[in-house]
């Protein structure tokens, strides 16, 4: 920050007033952790402890951002992204943020993962006023920028994906009993709650049973044999991964074949659907905003091209049919173009006021029609979703784009 | 009363995993009398390297042999270079080189073959048991290998001059030697038989669950609670023990009104806990009489 | 020798620390020393005013880590009583805090002896069916406890209590009489009054009679009841203050880390007490506050040498510190001072048995 002379305050006027038209000649204006050749991003996610399947999602996202390094930066900015591991636990995550902010000096927090760990910093970082910047988890929570105007999501949110799944339900068998399968968490919970306010009164559907399970279980096998003795016919299952692939498994066994769908935690061919039985998964329901990497109509695109190469280059040991490693260089993708936007007044006030003007912006495995918008009163940058049905080999897509926001 | 019966059996079908897992805990119990918190992951290990090895195109039959022998060594040699050096450390030492050991394969294991869930085959084939749908022919494989295991066991320490052995060195370590019992490498031995079975346990338990690190933490939780139950002292309480908590589990979770879902693991231990109040040496278990 | 008809296992007693008796006191007495009391305490009360309030945080969990280790100690160290249901006696204390706080809006302060009282009277009520079991018995029936306390924080009906899988968050207290201190330096100070008085009452306990009476409850329990001792009382009692001290150090994390969530107090953190209590030492007070450093800092460091890899580094640093060091910190610390001492005075020990 240059010091606050008579002179300096002269020079700047003109161009302050300017900045607003054309940002591109602004004076340069930095918080801590930005200079004139480096951004400092920090991140916590979980590399080890229980969830650490998901820890991969941090090195898709550091991968992404050597790549921009290597074509030459942001503006001509390194980015530096320190990322630390807090093992799902909430009170490391309040250690390794403030340790980010306070020790290291990043600039913004860039799409810390988990639901539990993200809110147990939200507090803080909306009082020290440093960005928590599209965090990676799909908490309605996050779209709240009245009480928390420096949290943003990213993600569709799980209630919205709760009521588009009962939206289709009441459509598709609208006297259903319903059985959901829940992690028993802040994640868990959330589509539930977005289902059964989806269901509400809204028909002779009813969700008659909801069955959670803890991510130490072994298996769930208990709560879907549960459901079908309880008559259900639809089984709205929002479990992840490997509870997910356990669930379609069992009911397949048990030869129950109700109206099943799953959550886009869960509808990943390769780490999901394949483990699970692929003839197990026919007649999937699940809802969408990426492009699922082992899908053969993507193969020529131009999205999935160089998201291939990207991984080639950048990420080598990373899984390509994982949908993880998607999510993480979208995500990032996202904060660059914030950056980006920033030119050169590199505030974090000005990162949160860009974060809120995101224009139809896209990365490239968003799928086709699907656009980034933001506004002040709108912290929910990827609202839109399509269904798709597993033929048995692929998800085919289907229908329009649904858009089911729900505000935290 | 037919989703009791179901629930029972859907019972009866994880509770193999959590007898099989039991019994390794048991083994391991009687050979060096203390609890390895580590069993799980050397299991989960264990079976890592059985999937490696058919991943390089051994089929099933010789990678599990390999994967057993491997497990045995491997416990051995885990027994020799970190347990022998402080076996005169106090116990609770002990303890925190099971969890080092928990640590180290936890996460190498998720180094070497990252956490995404694997699809691991089963010998028995996926087939609805005799009709039902709900125990197919591999639970029954399970239930079965279990079984087996258990009377293998009995026979070996009841039966052998070696199994007497390392009972004896295990029960009184200083009067065993005194009659030319290698006491050192008796614990080895129980250590690399736990180990094996483990394997054994791993092999079978990663079809149902799917194959990833951090599969066996439930299980074992499970497992050591059944033992608990069982009386640590019995191999056979230890599988009645992982079968009933299979079952006391299931049926929580199903019938016990408004609390049961949520708290079924809970439920399941005050359970446990108070059969101990009654019994508090396991249901099954020798009453330990502590001389002066 | 006859066996009776009934099957009996013959075991000899197995005490958790063989030479606690002897060394229990060793790295206290040397701490003693009015000097490096006088040269710890003004190192501590200067720490923070030198150093980022990140820093600052920092050894503010390290104390309050320490005060649960040492609630764990007085149980398992001194007294024999296996426990890793110890998480759950955090978990009460600092949910009582948040609930109080955040619900009630009761002072920081006044519910410390709030979470204190209600986990002494949980800790004492758990201790009386825990006195029919032993070893690892004992330990399945804590760990039981463990396992349930997320399970509980979780039950939707008590939610409108505890908040449910959302959790709760507290505000930081600001320092009072308007002290040109900041909140974190604060919160530093009052860790540490607390610590200090806690772990001088610790002293205190173990070095009275009823501390005796514990100790060799914990050794000989037969031959202590033999004595007179009512080893039933002891016990439980023990378990209570136990609890009370991880119930009160639980209550100040709350407040230092601003949140609870019911995963957080998962068996794992027992776990971590375990670890800190070995490899601070058994039976030793002082080297709780070790046990904290290595509970905090260690992850940290396994991390910096290899994400991908920290579990493996943490449990290679766990392994050597454990085959260096078997009997913890404190121990070492007595092996080191008792060599000092025989290589400094070999005449006048020559001749004489050690």
């Amino acid at each position: 920050m240059k010091r606050l002379t008579r002179r300096t305050v002269l020079a700047a006027a003109p161009s302050l007033l300017a900045q607003r038209v054309l940002p591109a000649a602004a004076a340069k204006k930095y918080d801590t952790g930005v200079t004139d050749t480096e951004i400092k991003l920090g991140n916590t996610a979980f590399y080890t402890g229980p969830a650490s399947s998901y820890g991969t999602i941090g090195k898709a996202m550091a991968a992404y951002y050597r790549m921009i390094n290597e074509q030459g930066g942001v503006n001509g900015r390194k980015i530096t992204f320190l990322s630390y591991d807090d093992a799902y636990s909430p009170p490391k995550t309040v250690e390794q943020t403030r340790r980010l902010v306070e020790q290291d000096g990043v600039f913004l927090m860039a799409s810390p993962l988990g639901t539990p760990t993200n809110s147990a910093t939200q507090h803080y970082l909306n009082q020290k006023k440093v960005p928590q910047l599209f965090v990676a988890t799909g908490a309605t929570k996050w779209d709240d920028p009245k009480h928390f105007p420096w949290t943003i999501g990213w993600q569709p949110n799980y209630q919205s994906e709760g009521r588009i799944y009962a939206a289709y339900i009441l459509k598709n068998k609208p006297d259903g009993k319903i059985g959901v399968l829940y992690q028993n968490d802040d994640f868990g919970k959330d589509y539930l709650k977005g289902v059964k306010d989806g269901i509400g009164e809204k028909g002779p559907a009813k969700v008659v049973l909801e069955a959670s399970y803890e991510t130490t279980d072994p298996t769930v096998d208990s709560q879907v044999v549960s459901m079908k003795a309880a008559g259900c016919d639809v089984f709205v299952n929002t479990a992840i991964p490997k509870f997910a692939a356990q669930a379609i498994r069992k009911a397949a066994e048990l030869e129950w074949k109700p109206l099943h769908v799953i959550s886009s935690v869960g509808n990943s061919v390769a780490t999901v659907l394949k483990p699970a039985g692929l003839e197990n998964s026919k007649d999937l329901i699940s809802d969408f905003y990426l492009k699922d990497p082992t899908d053969p109509q993507w193969k020529d695109d131009a999205g999935y091209k160089w998201w291939l190469g990207f991984m080639e280059k950048y990420y080598p040991e990373g899984d390509k049919t994982d949908v993880f490693n998607v999510y993480g260089p979208s995500v990032a993708a996202t904060v660059v173009q914030v950056l980006k936007q920033c030119g050169d007044e590199l505030t974090r006030e000005n990162v949160m006021t860009q974060a809120a003007s995101l224009h139809d912006f896209t990365v490239p495995m968003l799928l086709p029609g699907i656009k980034i918008n933001t506004s002040p009163s709108d912290f929910a940058p990827v609202k839109q979703v399509q269904m798709g049905r597993f033929s048995g080999e692929r998800w085919e897509l289907f229908g329009e784009l649904l858009s089911g926001a729900v505000n935290g | 009363m037919e989703l009791l019966l179901q629930q029972v059996m859907a019972g009866l079908a994880t509770g193999g995993i959590y007898a099989l897992m039991a019994l390794a805990v048991v083994m391991i119990y009687q050979a060096i009398d203390h609890l390895n918190f580590a069993q799980g992951e050397m299991a989960m290990f264990s079976t890592f390297i059985a999937w490696q090895l058919m991943q390089w195109g051994q089929p099933y039959w010789v990678a599990f042999a390999i994967a057993v022998a491997v497990s045995f060594l491997g416990g051995v040699a885990i027994e020799r270079i970190l347990f022998r050096p402080i076996h005169n450390a106090p116990i609770l030492s002990s303890i925190v080189a099971f969890i080092a050991l928990f640590s180290i394969l936890n996460s190498g294991a998720g180094y070497l073959f990252d956490y995404t869930i694997k699809e691991f085959p089963t010998p028995f084939g996926n087939k609805p048991f005799l009709g039902s749908a709900l125990i197919g022919t591999h639970q029954a494989g399970m239930i079965a290998v279990s079984l087996g295991m258990l009377a293998l066991l009995y026979l070996f320490f009841r039966g052998t001059r070696l199994g007497l052995a390392m009972r004896a060195a295990a029960a009184n370590p200083e009067s065993a030697r005194l009659v030319g019992i290698r006491v050192g490498w008796m614990t080895a031995l129980g250590w690399g038989m736990a180990a094996a079975i483990g394997a054994v346990a791993g092999v079978l338990i990663a079809p149902v669950v799917f194959l990833e690190p951090n599969m066996m933490l439930g299980v074992l939780l499970y497992g050591f609670a059944g033992a608990v139950l069982g009386g640590l002292t019995s191999p056979g309480g230890a599988v009645f023990g992982g079968f009933a908590m299979g079952i006391i589990e299931n049926l929580a979770g199903t019938f016990i009104p408004y609390v049961g879902r949520e708290l079924k693991l809970t439920i399941a231990l005050v359970l446990i806990v108070a059969v101990l109040m009654v019994r508090p040496s396991g249901i099954f278990g020798r009453r330990s009489v502590v001389r002066v | 020798m006859n066996m009776p008809s009934e099957e009996i296992v013959v075991k000899k007693p197995a005490a958790l620390s063989p030479v606690a008796a002897a060394r229990d006191a060793n790295l206290d007495s040397a701490l003693r020393r009015p000097v490096i009391i006088a040269a710890a305490l003004v190192v501590t009360l200067v720490v923070p005013l030198f150093v980022r309030s990140f820093i600052t945080f920092q050894l503010t969990q390290v104390m309050v880590y320490a005060l649960a280790i040492l609630g764990l100690n007085l149980l398992t160290g001194y007294n024999g009583q296996f426990s890793l249901g110890h998480s759950a006696f955090y978990g009460i204390g600092a949910y009582t805090a948040a609930i109080l706080m955040s619900r009630w809006n009761i002072p920081y302060f006044s519910t410390l002896p709030a979470a204190g009282l209600l986990c002494f009277a949980v800790g004492f009520l758990f201790g009386l069916p825990a006195l029919r079991l032993q070893g690892l018995y004992l330990a399945l029936a804590t760990f039981a406890l463990a396992v349930a306390m997320p399970q509980i924080l979780k039950f939707s009906p008590l939610e409108w209590l505890t908040g449910g899988v959302q959790g709760l968050v507290i505000d930081k207290p600001d320092p009072p009489f308007d002290l040109p201190i900041d909140a974190d330096q604060w919160l530093y100070y009052f860790t540490l009054a607390v610590l200090v008085l806690m772990f001088a009452a610790a002293a205190n306990l173990v070095n009275s009679r009823s501390g005796r009476a514990i100790m060799a409850i914990r050794d000989n329990p037969i031959a202590a009841a033999a004595m007179g001792i009512n080893t039933a009382l002891y016990k439980t009692l023990t378990f209570g203050v136990s609890a009370l001290y991880t119930g009160v150090a639980g209550a100040l994390g709350a407040i230092v880390v601003q949140f609870v969530a019911p995963d957080s107090f998962s068996f794992f953190l027992s776990v971590s007490f375990l670890v800190g209590l070995v490899i601070g030492g058994v039976g030793s007070i002082a080297g709780c506050l070790v046990g904290g450093l290595f509970v905090l800092y260690v992850p940290n460091i396994a991390e910096s040498v290899s994400t991908g890899l920290a579990g493996v580094v943490y449990g290679v640093i766990l392994l050597l510190v454990i085959f260096v060091m078997p009997d913890g910190a404190a121990g070492f610390a007595r092996l080191t001072r008792a060599r000092l001492a025989r290589a400094t005075q070999p005449l006048i020990t020559k001749g004489r048995s050690s």
